[in-house]
């Protein structure tokens, strides 16, 4: 049962990072460029998905909260204020889909709210992974580290980098969603994205060496985790011949599967923690009556029929969006 | 007071989900709403149901985004700012939470996205099932809620175990016949609000003399649900006012306004409760009236709030008023809704203006009771998280600093105080330039209206949107 909600969570989360990694990262990308011409094929390629990509958050957020209690209350608390921020930034990007194109003379504002937003939000949720992996300052099951004891170069370096790979994810979701200027421009922006989250990974983990990082001994420990970052070069690989023979389906799976191989690879080393190295899933997890009530409804069948909702969404808007943008 | 992270939290809990349930009562009424103007629409093929349709989807989807961004909010201040009431209640609030993700939102978000940009890519019967499936989640969502909220309210199959609520008979948690009064309260509250923002959008059009048709239609499909939802809403008002009277004493009592046992009790119409001399003063009663309503008795022993030792009192003041602010906007709108439905129905409402200006001005009632209500049920519930067993003061979180709780207070009010500002006035905005005005995204001139309402007194020009 617990392996079953940890699976869950594992996938929820996943699934966030992948889905509203893209649309985070094109509203990233969206600041960067100007011209309401460009900038609507942008908006048009996620407005119909953006708030099913963001319900994955609050149902990573509550099955965190419904199986693993312990570890919801400790990290949800611990990460107050970048917590904040992110809903902030959320906040701000979520309203701008309804409101930019209800706005005259205030469309700069909301424009503005839907770039800075998405950044804001991925940098934030880069930060909480990067402090986890430094480990959070912990007496037994508390945290102890105050307003800011999750804030360290490590960890705002691991922001950085989150940001990239979102915008990698934004980029190859354009290619892959749109025509003409907008794909092309986020052709060329590939390259140097694909470039600077390389040189990202290389920093990190040079700095977890110097550091003596306890997740080192981990990767050090469990040579089986190598395949994850031989996965992700050869996808590098297959990126880099996408791009130069402008697939435009292809870019878009590679960076997810590099995505997936550093994700699988963050989950197994932390394993069996939930907080590392302070609370193992066991401690976190809830009573056996609460995870088998939730197995019995929500994880057997509700589960794989929030995936079909998801599929159904996708399959709806498959396929390149039209040049005049179809608001209602 | 002193501002304490304690207090703090409150003021940020209490005006982060004031904010938040503004929308959902709103937008589940109106995605009811929407999926019975679009089976008419396809039953009867009337044009004037499709352009309704297209007009309130648009409302929908602002006042949705505003429900979406601020509930997610909701989702995490759990964590971030009662961490404690998150670890120990957890194993029970977590799944019904999740629950309402599960079955809600993944629902509402995803055929969210089809309603607003898929009529061309799906047949119209899929289209319609997404309309319904927006509206069934969005009331599985208020079920989910009222479950939760329930169980804060009145704890029932659990045990303590190592310091943490273990649930133990999830059928009593979701079949608390408490559940089964407030949820359907709360369920009508909200077919309320979206019934009188549609009658009032309607009156104020007559009034303007602008799209008439839509008009007459929007009145009295909003007039006439609400003369019946009314009386049962004000029923079911009476059943949850009764499980206060049996779970919740103390809250009563301050509902009440009574201070001391009383046999028979009298009702208190109105007064200005003073908690230091713990007593009313301009008190108007009606004797007996106060039994009969507690206990269906004549005779009845009715408890007062001495009977309490104070540091388990609600504050008095706002479960008092509050709670007849609530009653008063229910009985004032049963009084528009059946008036208005009787003039309706006599065909003359139309030439009634000071009518139609009630009618008009009258939509912000429900929500103002949804409020009060709200105000009534949750500081009534104090000192209590969970009623009678966790202290308020014990759920926060132990570390969190008054530095924080000042610096994430400030974010939220102001980010909300902007958002709620334009959203408003771009609501405002759409539902003056009325059906199939559209300002949206036609910059280039404004568009005609695609589909005429067969009705000579329709042909009036549309009004040019007054821009920001
Ligand atoms: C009776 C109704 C009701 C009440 C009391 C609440 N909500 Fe709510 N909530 C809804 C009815 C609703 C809704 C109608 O289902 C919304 C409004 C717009 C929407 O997308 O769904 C919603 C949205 C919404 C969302 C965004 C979902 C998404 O991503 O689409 C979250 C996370 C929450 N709510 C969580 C909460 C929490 C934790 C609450 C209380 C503490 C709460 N809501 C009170
Ligand atoms: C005679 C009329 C009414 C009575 C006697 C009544 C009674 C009550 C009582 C006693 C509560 C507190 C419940 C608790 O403590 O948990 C409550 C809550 C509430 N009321 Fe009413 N009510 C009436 C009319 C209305 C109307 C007209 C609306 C809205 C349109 C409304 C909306 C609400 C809401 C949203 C709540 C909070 C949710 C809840 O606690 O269930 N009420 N009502
Ligand atoms: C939707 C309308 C709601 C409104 C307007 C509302 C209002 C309030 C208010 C005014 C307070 C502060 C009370 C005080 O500290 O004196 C409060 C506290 C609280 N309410 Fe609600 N509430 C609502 C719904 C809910 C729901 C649905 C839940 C649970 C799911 C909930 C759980 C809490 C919690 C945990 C607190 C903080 C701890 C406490 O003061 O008891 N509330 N709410």
């Amino acid at each position: 049962m617990v392996i079953f909600w940890v699976a869950v969570l594992a996938m929820s989360i996943l699934l966030y990072v992948l889905l509203d990694g893209f649309d985070l990262g094109v509203g990233i990308l969206f600041g960067t460029t100007s011209g309401e011409e460009k900038r609507r094929p942008m908006v048009s390629a996620v407005a119909p998905i953006w708030d099913g990509n963001e319900t994955w958050l609050v149902s990573a957020g509550v099955v965190l909260w419904g199986a693993f209690p312990l570890a919801y209350a400790t990290l949800i608390s611990a990460f107050y204020l970048p917590v904040l921020l992110m809903l902030a930034g959320l906040i701000l990007r979520g309203v701008a889909f309804e409101f930019r194109s209800k706005a005259l003379r205030m469309r700069w504002v909301w424009d503005a709210g839907f770039a800075g937003g998405s950044l804001v939000a991925a940098f934030m949720q880069g930060l909480m992974v990067g402090a986890l992996v430094e480990g959070l300052p912990m007496a037994g099951a508390r945290y102890t580290g105050g307003e800011f004891g999750w804030l360290s170069p490590f960890s705002v370096l691991c922001g950085i980098g989150l940001c990239l790979g979102y915008s990698l994810l934004g980029a190859c979701w354009l290619v892959r969603k749109c025509e003409a200027e907008v794909r092309d421009a986020a052709y060329r922006l590939i390259p140097y994205l694909s470039v600077a989250l390389l040189a990202f990974l290389i920093i990190v983990f040079s700095y977890a060496l110097a550091q003596d990082l306890p997740v080192m001994t981990r990767w050090l420990d469990r040579p089986s985790l190598f395949v994850f970052p031989v996965a992700a070069a050869l996808a590098a690989v297959t990126l880099a011949a996408s791009v130069r023979f402008r697939q435009d389906a292809l870019p878009f799976p590679m960076v997810a599967l590099i995505f997936v191989a550093a994700f699988c690879t963050l989950a197994i080393s932390f394993w069996p923690y939930m907080i590392p190295f302070a609370i193992t899933i066991d401690d976190a997890a809830a009573p056996h009556s609460s995870l088998a009530f939730m197995f019995w409804g929500a994880g057997l069948f509700v589960f794989p029929l929030m995936l079909l909702y998801t599929a159904i969404n996708y399959f709806v808007f498959r396929g390149k969006i039209s040049s005049t943008a179809e608001h209602y | 007071m002193e501002l304490t992270a304690l207090l703090l939290s409150r003021l940020q809990f209490a005006f982060t989900i004031s904010f938040h349930i503004i929308f959902p009562s709103f937008t589940i009424g109106l995605a009811a709403w929407l999926t019975v103007l679009e089976a008419l629409h396809i039953a009867t093929e009337r044009p004037a149901y499709r352009v309704l349709f297209e007009f309130w989807l648009k409302i929908f989807g602002v006042a949705f985004g505003l429900g979406v961004v601020s509930g997610i909010v909701m989702a995490f201040q759990f964590g971030t700012n009662w961490s404690e009431l998150s670890r120990m209640s957890g194993p029970i609030q977590g799944p019904l939470i999740s629950y309402e993700s599960f079955t809600a939102f993944a629902l509402e978000a995803s055929f969210f996205g089809i309603l607003l940009f898929g009529r061309s890519r799906v047949p119209p019967w899929f289209y319609l099932f997404a309309t319904a499936m927006v509206a069934l989640g969005t009331t599985l969502s208020a079920f989910w809620i009222m479950v939760n909220n329930s169980w804060m309210q009145v704890p029932m199959g659990y045990t303590v175990e190592n310091g943490t609520f273990v649930p133990v008979d999830w059928f009593k948690i979701i079949f608390s016949p408490v559940v089964w009064v407030r949820f359907p309260h709360m369920l009508l509250a909200a077919y309320l609000t979206g019934a009188f923002c549609v009658a009032a959008t309607g009156a104020w059009y007559l009034l303007r003399r602008i799209y008439t048709a839509e008009a007459r239609i929007m009145l009295r499909m909003g007039l006439y649900l609400a003369a019946v939802l009314l009386p049962v809403q004000l029923l079911f008002g009476h059943l949850v006012g009764d499980y206060t009277h049996d779970y919740q004493p103390a809250k009563f009592a301050a509902i009440e306004g009574r201070w001391h046992d009383e046999q028979p009790a009298a009702e208190v119409v109105f007064a200005l409760p003073d908690e230091a001399a713990q007593a009313n003063r301009y008190e108007i009663k009606i004797p007996i009236l106060g039994s009969l309503i507690g206990s269906m008795s004549f005779n009845s022993r009715e408890v007062g709030l001495t009977n309490f030792p104070p540091q388990n009192r609600p504050p008095v003041l706002i479960p008092f008023f509050a709670f007849r602010i609530m009653v008063g906007c229910g009985l004032l709108m049963l009084a528009l809704a059946w008036f208005g439905s009787y003039q309706c129905g006599k065909r003359r409402i139309h030439r009634n203006s000071l009518l139609l200006w009630s009618i008009f001005l009258s939509f912000p009632l429900p929500f103002i009771a949804t409020l009060t209500g709200w105000f009534t049920a949750e500081v009534g519930r104090q000192p209590w998280t969970i009623y009678g067993l966790l202290r308020t003061a014990d759920a926060v979180t132990p570390f969190l600093t008054t530095r924080a709780a000042a610096t994430s207070l400030f974010v939220y009010c102001a980010v909300y105080t902007f958002i709620f500002v334009f959203g408003v006035h771009y609501i405002y905005r759409l539902l003056r330039a009325g059906p199939a005005g559209g300002l949206a995204i036609a910059t280039a001139g404004i568009p005609n209206r695609p589909m005429s309402v067969a009705d000579p007194e329709d042909n009036v020009a549309l009004p040019l949107p007054t821009g920001e």
